[in-house]
C-alpha cells in the first residue's frame, strides 16, 4: 500500500509538472498580454514598457519560466497583476466557495444518481423507471447555461422562491446562526442543482445498467435462496458489487464537475474558482491562471487516487499495493 | 415413511417469442423424509427448473403455470412470498452446479454463512459467527476460524462449493436439492463433494433431491432415481431397478453411454441427436423421433406413466400400457 502510494505520488508530482508547463506557454501563445486591459490614451507605451519591465515580462520566455518554476516549487504563487494582491489570499478566499459548491453538486450527483439507478433498476419497465430514463436523457441533453437561465426565470423571477446570485443576502448582519445557514443553503440550492443534475441523470443511468447487469448473476440468485427479501438483496448484495464502475465513473466525472464550475459560477456570480479564473484569463492574469490550473490538476489527481483506493477497499479482489488493480 | 414432498402436476413456462415454452412439462413425483432421490437426464431437459420452480425462484420471462407443490402438507405456491421466503433456506436449501460464481465475491465465505443463519434463527451476532465457523468445520474446511474471514476468491472450487453447502445446511433443512454439485469440479474433488453429502445426509437425517447427470453418482447416493426427458418423466425407479431392469429406451440410452465407455462415470452424450426444445417436440412420444425402438403407436400418442412394478413407472409404450 505504501509503495503504491509513493509510486502514485511521484507520477502525480510529474503530472502536475507537465501540465503547468504546458499551461504556461499556451498562455503566452495566446494573443495580447497583462497590459492589453490599459490601452487607452493616457496610458503610454513608455509606461507600459516600464510596468512589463517591473513585473519581468520583458525577459525571455524561457528564462520567465525557470524564474516561475523556481518560485512556484517554493510555493510561492506570486502576486496577481490585476489585484495587485498575492495570489495565495485570492485562492484562500475562492477556493472554500468553490469547494461548498461542488461538494454540494457531488453530493446530489451521487446520492441522486445512485438512488434513482437502484430504484430504476429494481423496478425495471415501470412507469417510474420509464419517466426516470426520459428525465435523464432530457437532464443530460440540455446545456447548463440554458438550465441555470431557466430556473432563474421560474424560481428567482417568477415565483421568488430563491435567489439568483451570490453566495449570501446582502443583509447578513446580525442574523442568527441558523438564518445564516438557511440564506446561504437557499443560495446554494440553484447553483449545486444545475451543476449536480446532469452528472446525477448519467450516473443514474450507469448504476441502473450496473445494477440489472449484477442482479443477474449467480451469487443475486443464492442470496434469495438463502430466503432474504428482495430490499436486502438489492441494498446489500447487489448494491456493493454494483457501484464498483460506478465509483470509477464518479471519479472520473470530477474535471467535469469542476469546469462546469466555470460556467455556473459566472452565471450565479459565485465568488469562487471558475469566476476567478475566467476573470484572470481575460485579464491575461498568468499568476493567477496558473495558480487556479495548479489548484484543479491537483485537485482532479488526488480525486483520481482516491477513487483507485475507494475501488481498493470495495472490491477485495484487488489488492491497492500491487500495482492498482488487476 | 413420510412423504416430505410431494410434485403434482408442476408445469413451468418460459414465455419466449415464438410463445410460452413448457420447459417442464406436467412433472410429478415425491420424496420421502430423509430420503436420496436422483434427478437424472441430459442437459438442458428441464431438470434444473424443476428445482428453482420448487424454490419459487423461476424469474422473468419464466413462470410456474400450473400443478402444486405440497411440502409437510401445505401448497408452497399458494404461500405469500413472505412465507414463502421462510422456507428457502430454511426448511428448503439449494445447492448450485457453479461453486465460482455462486458466492458474492464481495463478502467473506464466514459472512455468507452467518447470514443464512442470523436470518433463519434468533441468535446473538456472536453466536451466529459461532454456528458459522461451525458449519464449516462440519463441511470439512480446513482451518475454519481462520477461513471464515478468506474472500471467495482466495478459495478453490471445492472449498468453495463446501462453502456452499455449509451455508445450504446452516439451518439444517429437511429437504436440500443438489443441483449438479459436483459437475463443475475436478474429478479428484467431485468424489469427496458426494461422500460428503452421503454422510451428511445420514448425520442430519434430510431429504436430498439429488440433480445430476452422473448416473455413477446416482448409484452411490440415491435410493430411487426420477428420468427426466424435455420436461418431462420418462422413467422412476428404485434404483437397483432401474439399472437391473430398465424399462425406458432413453434410460437404456443413458446406462449404454456408461457401458460404452467402460467406466462408472462419465457424460451421458452418446445417444445420437439432441434433446429437442418445446417447439421442437415430435408428434406422441416425445423421445420417438431418437429411439431406436420405435414404432408406430410412438407417433400417433404420448404414453402415460405405466406401473411395471409398485415402485418403477415408464412412460413406454413397450411397458404394455393401453391407449
Ligand atoms: N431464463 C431462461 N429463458 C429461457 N429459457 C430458459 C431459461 N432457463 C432455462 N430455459 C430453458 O429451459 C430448458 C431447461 O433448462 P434447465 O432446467 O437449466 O436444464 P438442465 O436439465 O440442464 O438443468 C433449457 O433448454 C432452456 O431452453
Ligand atoms: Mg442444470
Amino acid at each position: 500500500m505504501s509503495r503504491f502510494l509513493v509510486r502514485r505520488l511521484i507520477q502525480s508530482v510529474v503530472l502536475l509538472f507537465i501540465v503547468l508547463t504546458i499551461t504556461f506557454f499556451l498562455l503566452r501563445l495566446a494573443p495580447g498580454d497583462p497590459m492589453s486591459r490599459y490601452y487607452n490614451p493616457d496610458f503610454s507605451p513608455e509606461m507600459a514598457r516600464q510596468v512589463r519591465e517591473s513585473l519581468g515580462l520583458d525577459r525571455p520566455l524561457i528564462e520567465q519560466y525557470f524564474r516561475w518554476i523556481r518560485a512556484f516549487a517554493r510555493g510561492d504563487f506570486g502576486e496577481s497583476i490585476r489585484y495587485q494582491r498575492p495570489v495565495r489570499e485570492l485562492l484562500a478566499e475562492a477556493i472554500p466557495n468553490t469547494l461548498r459548491l461542488t461538494i454540494a453538486a457531488l453530493a446530489l450527483h451521487i446520492l441522486v444518481g445512485i438512488f434513482l439507478g437502484v430504484l430504476s433498476a429494481a423496478r425495471r419497465y415501470s412507469p417510474f423507471d420509464r419517466v426516470n430514463t426520459i428525465a435523464a436523457l432530457f437532464v443530460y441533453s440540455i446545456p447548463e447555461f440554458w438550465l441555470a437561465l431557466m430556473l432563474i426565470l421560474v424560481f428567482s423571477l417568477k415565483i421568488h422562491a430563491l435567489p439568483s446570485s451570490h453566495m449570501q443576502s446582502l443583509d447578513v448582519e446580525g442574523m442568527s446562526a441558523l438564518s445564516l445557514f438557511l440564506d446561504r443553503a437557499r443560495h446554494l440550492v440553484l447553483p449545486a442543482f444545475v451543476l449536480g443534475i446532469a452528472s446525477a441523470a448519467s450516473t443514474a443511468r450507469y448504476m441502473r445498467g450496473s445494477m440489472l447487469d449484477v442482479l443477474r448473476e449467480d451469487y443475486i440468485r443464492t442470496a434469495r435462496a438463502k430466503g432474504l427479501p428482495e430490499n436486502r438483496v438489492i441494498l446489500k448484495h447487489a448494491l456493493k458489487n454494483a457501484a464498483l464502475p460506478v465509483v470509477t465513473i464518479i471519479g472520473l466525472d470530477l474535471p467535469f464537475l469542476l469546469g462546469g464550475a466555470v460556467i455556473v459560477e459566472t452565471i450565479f456570480s459565485w465568488p469562487g474558482m471558475g469566476r476567478l479564473a475566467v476573470d484572470a484569463i481575460y485579464a491575461r492574469d498568468y499568476p493567477v491562471v496558473l495558480a487556479i490550473n495548479f489548484v484543479v490538476a491537483a485537485i482532479v489527481i488526488i480525486a483520481n487516487l482516491l477513487t483507485d483506493i475507494a475501488y481498493g477497499v470495495l472490491d477485495p479482489r484487488i489488492t491497492v499495493g500491487r500495482g492498482g488493480g488487476k | 415413511m413420510d412423504t416430505l414432498i410431494d410434485v403434482r402436476n408442476l408445469t413451468t413456462v418460459f414465455e419466449t417469442e415464438q410463445g410460452g415454452s413448457r420447459v417442464v412439462d406436467g412433472v410429478s413425483f415425491h420424496v420421502d423424509s430423509a430420503e436420496a432421490v436422483g434427478l437424472v437426464g441430459e442437459s438442458g431437459c428441464g431438470k434444473s427448473v424443476t428445482a428453482l420452480s420448487i424454490m419459487r425462484l423461476i424469474s422473468s420471462p419464466g413462470r410456474i403455470a400450473g400443478g402444486e407443490i405440497l411440502f409437510e402438507g401445505r401448497n408452497l405456491l399458494a404461500l405469500s412470498e413472505k412465507e414463502m421466503r421462510k422456507v428457502r433456506g430454511n426448511k428448503i436449501s439449494i445447492v448450485f452446479q457453479e461453486p465460482l460464481t455462486s458466492l458474492n465475491p464481495v463478502f467473506t465465505c464466514g459472512e455468507q454463512v452467518r447470514e443464512a443463519i442470523a436470518l433463519h434463527q434468533k441468535v446473538s451476532r456472536s453466536e451466529s459467527k459461532t454456528r458459522a465457523i461451525e458449519m464449516l468445520r462440519l463441511v470439512r474446511i480446513p482451518d475454519p476460524e481462520k477461513r471464515y474471514g478468506a474472500y471467495p476468491h482466495q478459495m478453490s472450487g471445492g472449498m468453495r462449493q463446501r462453502v456452499m453447502i455449509a451455508m445450504a445446511l446452516s439451518c439444517e433443512p429437511r429437504l436440500l436439492i443438489a443441483d449438479e454439485p459436483t459437475s463443475a469440479l475436478d474429478v479428484s474433488v467431485q468424489g469427496q463433494v458426494i461422500e460428503l453429502l452421503c454422510e451428511l445426509q445420514a448425520r442430519l437425517r434430510m431429504a436430498v433431491l439429488l440433480i445430476t447427470h452422473d448416473l455413477a453418482v446416482v448409484a452411490q447416493m440415491a435410493s430411487r432415481v426420477i428420468v427426466m426427458y424435455a420436461g418431462s418423466i420418462v422413467e422412476e425407479a428404485p434404483v437397483r431397478e432401474l439399472f437391473d431392469a430398465t424399462a425406458h429406451p432413453y434410460t437404456q440410452g443413458l446406462l449404454g453411454s456408461i457401458a460404452r465407455l467402460g467406466q462408472r462415470s462419465g457424460p451421458l452424450s452418446t445417444i445420437p441427436g439432441n434433446v429437442p426444445d418445446p417447439f421442437g417436440l415430435p408428434p406422441g412420444c416425445r423421445f420417438s423421433d431418437r429411439c431406436p425402438r420405435r414404432f408406430e403407436k410412438c407417433s400417433s400418442a404420448e404414453p402415460p406413466l405405466i406401473d411395471i412394478s409398485p415402485a418403477h413407472r415408464s412412460r413406454c409404450w413397450l411397458c404394455g400400457g393401453r391407449g
